[in-house]
């Protein structure tokens, strides 16, 4: 039976950048709600302990993503979430989107847009938040409107997480995509359509059933 | 995997598009934060459930506590300290420091990072009359704050503590400054960045140096005089 087999979705090596990026990401989201709030911060007092590992988590957090420029599968997967073609922008606007008529590869449309979006965002972060901690870099209108952008951005950006979290969460097999590295063809087929058959052309192991 | 995908490179658009937009914001943020403050702070000051101050709808204040939870002092419990390098030490009472001549004014606090909360009505004491009446000596150089969370302290040059908009703060707002301002009794100086203005004050200790305080050790400017 076709729908026992699995395919390779995740590299062990993207699986790592994954995690390390979420456990970096949560102890910035985390920090940043204890540090903005104030009766989170009246609670848990020592701002210099969580401004820290804030700021050390934050500087950390792109690190993975470029290590993982080392494996080739990340570079391709990079290149793909990179690409937009006029069939994202269909399934972007439709409201059947997920009922397979779109063919949609290894990545749809909204998968994309998050990826850019959290790419962007990290980018703005960071360097806003190297103005706001070296106090000494910009004069204090500039670090003003660092403030601004950091703020309005985080938001944006606990925002996406907390989406990209939600629709994990409705999705076990995608879940365990990430988790082990490996999916059904089933779950493959119907998600990810082109991407299964470029998979099964590639390999030829794997016999094209109908949709 | 060896054909490249097919489509528009907008990922690397968006990307590069979202950091030009970061770098604009940098520049005019200040304007535009001022524009929307503007807008909302009235709205904020309304709010009594302060669900507002959740997210960065204009200038909003953030709390900040270096120690764990501080136990609140009350009109019973509360006492400052004058002492140090003076003739008369002494120690107020908040009624005793109630009864001395309070000075008011308007004026914008602003964090060092950048935040900012701007018009906020202040009153209290001035630091210069508490000198004043304790007399510092000829050698006596700075002034050290310290607060009753047990960690908190920093320092001023002695002409920098005498300035007119220096005051032990008593009231904020037109009510009495809040335990999560730093009340019953806490510093505002008004030409500094707000690491200079101690919350929850219990002790002015006059010194022969000006030594760092706390976020001084940590990295701010000992001299944290607003000069842009």
């Amino acid at each position: 039976m076709s729908d026992a087999l699995e395919l390779a979705r995740f590299t062990r090596a993207e699986r790592a950048v994954h995690l390390l990026v979420a456990i970096l990401m949560v102890s910035c989201l985390v920090t940043a709600a204890i540090l903005y709030n104030g009766s989170l911060m009246l609670m848990v007092g020592h701002r210099h302990v969580v401004e820290t590992v804030h700021v050390w988590s934050g500087l950390a957090l792109p690190i993975p993503m470029v290590a993982g420029l080392a494996s080739a599968a990340y570079r391709f997967d990079v290149r793909r979430l990179n690409r937009f073609t006029p069939s994202d922008w269909t399934w972007l606007r439709s409201r059947s989107r997920r009922d397979g008529t779109i063919r949609v590869g290894k990545f749809n449309a909204g998968q994309k847009v998050n990826a850019w979006l959290v790419a962007g965002s990290t980018g703005v972060l960071l360097g806003t938040g190297v103005l706001m901690y070296w106090t000494g870099l910009v004069r204090l209108a500039f670090r003003s409107g660092a403030t601004f952008v950091h703020d309005w951005s985080a938001l944006a950006l606990g925002l996406l997480v907390i989406g990209h979290i939600v629709y994990a969460f409705r999705d076990p097999e995608a879940r365990r995509g990430m988790r082990t590295g490996r999916v059904t063809a089933r779950w493959a087929r119907a998600e990810h359509t082109a991407w299964a058959d470029e998979i099964a052309d590639a390999e030829g192991d794997y016999r094209r059933a109908a949709p | 995997m060896a054909a490249s995908p097919e489509g528009a490179p907008v990922g690397r658009r968006v990307v590069l598009g979202l950091l030009g937009l970061g770098a604009v914001g940098v520049v005019t943020g200040s304007k535009v934060q001022a524009g929307l403050s503007d807008l909302l702070t009235p709205l904020q000051l309304r709010d009594p459930t302060g669900l507002t101050g959740l997210v960065p709808l204009g200038d909003t204040w953030r709390y900040y506590s270096v120690t764990g939870a501080v136990t609140p002092r009350d009109a019973a419990s509360y006492a400052l300290g004058i002492s140090g390098l003076v003739d008369h030490p002494a120690t107020y009472s908040l009624a005793d420091l109630k009864a001395l001549p309070q000075t008011s004014f308007t004026d914008t606090f602003q964090c060092v990072t950048g935040w900012r909360v701007p018009e906020v009505p202040w009153s209290g004491v001035r630091v210069a009359d508490l000198l004043a009446t304790a007399t510092p000596a000829a050698d006596a150089v700075g002034v050290r704050f310290g607060s009753f969370d047990g960690t908190y302290s920093v320092n001023m040059t002695l002409e920098q503590a005498r300035r007119d908009d220096v005051i032990v703060a008593l009231a904020m707002y037109g009510k009495p400054v809040t335990h999560a301002h730093g009340g019953p009794v806490r510093i505002y100086s008004g030409s500094m960045y707000g690491y200079k203005s101690t919350k929850w004050l219990s002790r002015i200790e006059v010194t022969p140096d000006n030594r760092p305080g706390y976020w001084e050790d940590r990295g701010y400017p000992l001299n944290g005089i607003i000069d842009e």
